[in-house]
């Protein structure tokens, strides 16, 4: 049985505590008895018979026919499947999603279904390259679909291809991808790696257009989305079902198939980075001192390279199909019973290191966008209830932040750091001055539909995903960035820990109390 | 009194552009009330002679205080001088001036002619100085002959007619002075034109053609025929110029003078005494005519004169050292005493004004060259130039070295910067480091002209003549005491250490426009400005090259990328290995000649599929384009783009390589390539493939077509061979130029900027496309 996460207390005899910082990490060492490091659980065992609880989910869906029963012949029948963005890092093969998949094309094929599509569910992120294409589906479905032109990736700016199915008592519009919308069925394979995923945000996020994303991808919602891991406490949420409402009312019947995963993302050599500090075998000292050597020397290309060429031994925890109202609510449990880890009350600072990695740059950069994007947007919402740190309080992360950006995935975040940043860095503000001009650009849209790039407004979501942190944060300050990027956020570098304590005790006086959630593994926060 | 005796007269000046010239005129209409003037000017390369008066000369602010003074009486300062002035076209270095015939029925009607025009430059090549300054004043008398009138001709010369020589030098014809060595100046004029006639010969040789062309390419790099043909001719003419100039220098010093200014001068008055007739002529010999000492305002000056250069050179602290005789006499005077001499010469008549009358402070007033020195140094002590940090600039201590060392140390660094400049030449080096190998040659020219200064003044300010100033205290004492308040010409009145500190040195910094604040200067602004400028909406269209201007990458690039995309990697390796030895050779023909390379380089193309290629480019879009992208240059197109402007791309590239950049541009020129019947390139092109010059064509068709001005266009080029581009639009904007365009673009005061790609961005170490998988490539084979 797998330990549960817990809060530790930090006294003196508590070993230095292991930070992530983008390519490389640190040892620092946590002021005693003021601050507690929060542990996430043991990675759950996975399924052993993934192949049977597939057929079996298939087979029992909840609140729905069996999948069998809904394949007739001369069907639409359309698969969408989540992207690259997940899972982070990207899983061994084979993914949970080519096990889905083939499940059902097995079964399609049984039924003698011919017209199947299927469709990369990528929303407004870049097209997946082809190695990941295979990587996330196995070859045997790419080369089955892709030549035949019937494997694809969305295209939220095909105005052919886009249908509106009607529009929400609030007055969102529903414009999802028209294959999807006039499909028989849809069956949608999914990885519920954090609570914040699933649900009606799978398709009505997936296959939507620009307009309808921009609905809930705003300053306003993620404002009060409290917080992205809490559907019932988040506006973004509460905008998606509702336009779940419509989707399920207007459009094609949908079949949602919700596989969770365990938190045991790193193989050997990096495996020591899921223990616990003072657990750390001679081994495990000896492996953390030779990579963060090696990591301290390495050019940070080819310290990306390895990095991202990590395939993490993830297992599948659970496996749900059916109504995707019905299933989502058995998958948050599953989630939040790997996740979930209670704590007591709220501290002046929390800390938080900031890997390499973020579900925007997978196979590419961390750029300074991304970085506020990860550490305010993804990690700062670890929690339900209420955050960890208290309002006003500081937020020190740690990362390199280097001004490096991917050109072909990552084109209008040069442009948005260049231009926007330079202008404002209230979400508020640039929604309304910039937003468009970005969005509608004819040049980001042709790199984002015919080559690898994110949406020209894609720097804008990232930077509302933090809109929650940024407004509750009274300072943050990230620790080792590059100057120049850090201040053009509009936050404080510092290059020390140490330092970073000293700049925030202006805000949070001179013995400030002190949170560390622990990275890597995935973990929530129940703040009580 | 003056003005009445040039009451109702009509008075012929020249040079009245000049600096003299200008405050003669100014003086005449405000303290003269009643004269006329005739100011014969030459036509300007674009403006009329009229045009001329208006722009450079009434323009000047040497008549704001006679604006003031119209502002507020019944008469404008425009009817005034509409009423009181008429110009004409001539030229005193042709035959006749050049008149036409009313312009001849004007000139004779004159009683007074003021002739000041000269070849002032010291460095004027010599048959120039001989047509001008020897041949002027003859021209001048013989006019006068041929329309049978006399009005009383009074000429400006200089005292340094003298020529080399210590001691006095009296107000007398220098032809009939002791130290005359019998010239005889028709001959001097027959064998300067003679020279002249043998240097242009000289130049032409085929021998210094092609050098004057190697020069020109090495200049211009490989800027097209047209440009370069215009270069090699500027090079050529520059040539003929730098040896006419040596020539009139050796001249002068053979027969004892500093220069040919001074030479042709001695001549002119030698001349103009054999050929007047009963022409009364009066000369005026002023020595070194420096800024206003009161009239029309203290300090007023136009043009930069002799000393200013050398002053302004040592207190930018680019000139530590200057030649001089410490306890020498340097001979200045205010413009407006030499002004007030001529005018009172004028007035003398012809029966009454002496011969020659010579207008200097040595002999009465002297400015010791010491004292001068102190005076500077103690200025510029006190009111230091700032450098471009905004660090003050210490003005060196002046230790009166000879000439020879001053000169020695000067080749010395001459000659190191020349050598560090042509290995940075040699460099591939591209913007920021570009730009700093350009401000090598700003520091060699400016080496270069402090050369010229102590070459050439040097002589001047070790001259130890005592030019004597009888005549001119002859007319003082007889002037009435009204006259001597309004027409100052008496060199005692001028205090020599309120002159240098509070009226020339202020004058001459604010007119060098050098830094005179601290503070650090700020570039940033001006490329700003520029930027805005660019960027205006009322701009047209923005050009852009592509390779090196938008991509670090080239049409070798490219092709690689889509011939090894489908090999695997025996044949790669193969591949690379052979275009790795091909690559000097191709490198070569590219700097020779763009076209031709793009022609030979193309051919690889023949029998390329052209289906295969249409789906592999897509890939190379964000395969190799976008990847090697410089992303703040695609903002640009973007930004015109939202200006409103036309963005055109004009590349030496194949078309369908470029086709990924369709949704950039309004219009893409790019080479074509013909297609067989059976779908495969021939690997030749449609037409020329648009490089060079075509480029400028090119525009200037697409600019004729749309309705576009030329000169409302934006063009954005990384290489030299772009010069004709740059030179057709109104706004050049070099991208990370290479080291001649560099100093191009730094001397011409363009926008350049400096792009890179992103960092980040994947890097690969050969251009090659990636592996693709096995089955995709078996595929595509089959």
């Amino acid at each position: 049985m797998p330990r549960p996460g817990f809060v530790l207390d930090v006294d003196r005899s508590t070993p230095p505590m292991l930070f992530w910082h983008g390519e490389k990490f640190s040892l620092e060492r946590l002021p005693s008895d003021r601050s507690r490091v929060i542990y996430p659980a043991e990675p759950f065992p996975g399924i052993s018979d993934v192949g049977g609880a597939i057929r079996h989910a298939l087979d029992n869906p909840i609140d729905m026919e069996p999948l069998r029963a809904l394949l007739v012949p001369n069907m639409k029948l359309t698969i969408c499947f989540d992207d690259a963005s997940l899972s982070l890092p990207k899983m061994r093969r084979p993914d949970s999603r080519q096990r889905v998949i083939e499940a059902v094309l097995n079964l399609a094929a049984e039924a003698g279904v011919d017209d199947v599509h299927i469709i990369a569910a990528l929303g407004l992120h870049r097209r997946m390259h082809e190695y990941e294409l295979r990587h996330v589906l196995g070859s045997r479905i790419y080369d089955a679909f892709a030549p035949a032109g019937t494997l694809y990736q969305h295209d939220a700016e095909d105005p052919e291809n886009l249908t509106v199915l009607g529009t929400t008592d609030h007055g969102e519009v529903l414009e999802i991808n028209r294959r999807v919308a006039e499909s028989d069925l849809v069956v949608y394979a999914n990885v519920n790696q954090v609570a914040m995923d699933g649900g009606w945000k799978s398709l009505v996020t997936g296959v939507a257009s620009y307009r309808c994303l921009s609905h809930h991808h705003n300053p306003e919602s993620l404002r009060n989305t409290r917080s992205l891991m809490d559907r019932h406490h988040s506006a973004l949420h509460h905008s998606i079902w509702r336009l779940g409402k419509v989707l399920r009312d207007h459009g094609p019947k949908i079949f949602q198939i919700e596989t969770t995963i365990n938190t045991d993302a790193f193989p050997s050599p990096f495996d020591f980075l899921s223990k616990r500090e003072w657990e750390w075998t001679a081994r495990d000292r000896a492996t953390f001192l030779a990579t963060s050597k090696t990591l301290n020397r390495l050019p940070r290309r080819a310290a990306r390279k390895i990095f991202h060429g990590i395939e993490a031994p993830y297992a599948m925890t659970g496996i749900h199909a059916g109504f995707t109202e019905s299933v989502h609510e058995r998958t948050l449990d599953d989630v939040y019973r790997q996740h979930l880890v209670e704590v007591e009350g709220q501290t002046d600072i929390l800390t938080l290191g900031v890997p390499f990695i973020s579900p925007y740059n997978p196979e590419s950069i961390m750029n300074p966008i991304l970085v506020m994007c990860m550490g305010l947007g993804y990690m700062f919402n670890m929690y339900r209830n209420k955050p960890l740190v208290r309002e006003g309080g500081v937020v020190i992360m740690t990362h390199p932040t280097y001004r490096d950006f991917h050109p072909v995935h990552h084109p209008s975040y040069i442009d948005f750091f260049d231009e926007v940043l330079a202008d404002t860095t209230d979400p508020v503000v640039m929604s309304e001055k910039w937003e468009k001009r970005y969005a509608e650009d004819e040049w980001y849209r042709h790199l984002y539909r015919t080559g690898n790039a994110y949406h020209g407004v894609h720097p804008f979501y990232a930077w509302y995903w933090g809109a929650h942190g940024q407004q509750w944060a009274g300072r943050v300050i990230i620790v080792g960035g590059d100057p120049v990027a850090v201040r053009r956020m509009g936050f404080t570098p510092a290059s020390t820990l140490d330092d970073a304590f000293e700049l925030a005790s202006d805000v949070v006086g001179r013995s400030p109390t002190i949170t560390h959630l622990h990275v890597p593994s995935v973990l929530v926060a129940d703040v009580k | 009194m003056i003005s009445s005796s040039l009451a109702g007269k009509r008075i012929a000046i020249t040079g009245a552009t000049g600096f003299v010239g200008t405050a003669l005129v100014e003086r005449l209409l405000r303290a003269v009330p009643d004269c006329e003037l005739i100011l014969i000017v030459r036509d300007g390369r674009r403006t009329s002679a009229a045009r001329r008066t208006q722009r450079e000369i009434l323009a000047n602010d040497a008549f704001d205080r006679l604006r003031d003074i119209y502002s507020s009486s019944e008469e404008s300062f425009e009817e005034m001088c509409a009423r009181r002035i008429t110009t004409i076209a001539g030229d005193v270095s042709t035959d006749g001036l050049g008149l036409d015939a009313d312009s001849r029925s004007i000139f004779s009607s004159v009683d007074t002619i003021i002739h000041s025009a000269a070849a002032v430059s010291f460095d004027s090549p010599l048959d120039q100085a001989v047509e001008i300054n020897l041949l002027g004043p003859v021209r001048l008398a013989e006019l006068c002959h041929d329309l049978n009138i006399a009005p009383h001709l009074v000429a400006v010369s200089t005292c340094y007619v003298a020529g080399n020589r210590r001691g006095t030098a009296p107000e007398e014809l220098v032809s009939e002075g002791p130290f005359a060595i019998g010239l005889n100046w028709r001959d001097e004029v027959h064998s300067a034109r003679r020279l002249h006639g043998d240097t242009e010969a000289a130049s032409r040789t085929p021998a210094r053609l092609n050098e004057f062309r190697k020069r020109a390419r090495a200049e211009l790099g490989a800027a097209g025929a047209p440009a370069l043909a215009a270069k090699t001719e500027q090079i050529r003419e520059r040539w003929v110029r730098d040896e006419l100039v040596t020539a009139g220098r050796s001249r002068a010093a053979s027969v004892g003078w500093p220069d040919a200014y001074a030479f042709t001068k001695a001549l002119g008055e030698q001349a103009l005494t054999e050929t007047k007739g009963d022409i009364p002529v009066s000369i005026v010999r002023p020595s070194i005519i420096e800024s206003a000492w009161a009239e029309p305002r203290p300090g007023w000056i136009r043009g930069f004169r002799m000393a200013e250069p050398v002053i302004i050179s040592y207190a930018r602290g680019l000139l530590k050292e200057f030649p001089g005789v410490p306890e020498g006499t340097i001979d200045v005077i205010p413009v407006d005493l030499v002004v007030a001499a001529i005018v009172a010469v004028a007035a003398q008549g012809s029966k009454d004004a002496p011969f020659i009358t010579q207008v200097a402070s040595g002999g009465i007033n002297p400015l010791k060259y010491r004292t001068l020195v102190n005076h500077v140094s103690s200025w510029f002590t006190e009111h230091p130039l700032y450098d471009n940090e905004g660090q003050p600039i210490l003005v060196p201590e002046w230790r009166f070295p000879g000439r020879g060392r001053v000169q020695s140390q000067l080749g010395r660094a001459k000659s190191a910067i020349t050598r560090a400049e042509s290995v940075m030449q040699m460099l591939p080096l591209r913007g920021k480091q570009a730009e700093f190998a350009a401000t090598l040659e700003t520091r060699r020219l400016e080496v270069e002209r402090a050369l010229e200064y102590v070459e050439l003044y040097g002589l001047y300010t070790e001259c130890e003549a005592i030019y004597q100033v009888d005549n001119l205290m002859d007319i003082w004492n007889r002037l009435s005491v009204e006259d001597q308040q309004s027409f100052t010409f008496d060199p005692r009145v001028v205090d020599w250490a309120h002159y240098v500190h509070n009226i020339h040195l202020p004058s001459i910094v604010e007119h060098a426009r050098v830094k005179s604040t601290p503070g650090k200067v700020k570039t940033a602004d001006r490329s700003t400005r520029l930027r805005n400028q660019v960027l205006d909406s009322k701009r047209h269209v923005a050009a852009f090259d592509l390779e090196n201007t938008l991509i670090a990458s080239n049409v070798v690039e490219s092709y690689s990328w889509l011939a090894t995309r489908r090999l695997d990697s025996r044949e790669r390796l193969r591949y690379v290995a052979r275009t790795l030895t091909e690559a000097p050779g191709l490198l070569r023909m590219d700097r020779r000649d763009r076209t031709d390379f793009l022609r030979h380089f193309y051919r690889r193309y023949d029998g390329a599929p052209i289906e295969q290629i249409d789906t592999d480019v897509d890939a190379m879009l964000t395969g190799l384009i976008i990847s090697k992208c410089f992303p703040e240059g695609i903002r640009r197109v973007r930004e015109h783009r939202a200006a409103g402007h036309r963005t055109v791309l004009i590349t030496g590239a194949l078309s369908f390589n470029v086709a990924g950049l369709k949704p950039l541009f309004d219009e893409i020129v790019a080479a074509e390539m013909t297609v067989r019947s059976d779908g495969t390139l021939t690997g030749e092109m449609t037409s020329v493939p648009p490089t060079g010059e075509a480029r400028a064509q090119i525009l200037a068709d697409y600019c004729d077509a749309e309705g576009f001005k030329l000169e409302e266009c934006v063009a954005y080029a990384d290489s030299s061979s772009d010069l004709p581009l740059f030179e057709a639009v109104g706004f050049p904007v070099a991208v990370n130029p290479e080291t001649r365009l560099a100093a191009i673009a730094r001397k011409r005061g363009w926008l350049v900027e400096n792009w890179s790609k992103a960092s980040g961005g994947p890097r690969s170490l050969l251009p090659i496309g990636p592996l693709l998988s096995e089955r995709e490539r078996r595929r595509s084979f089959s």
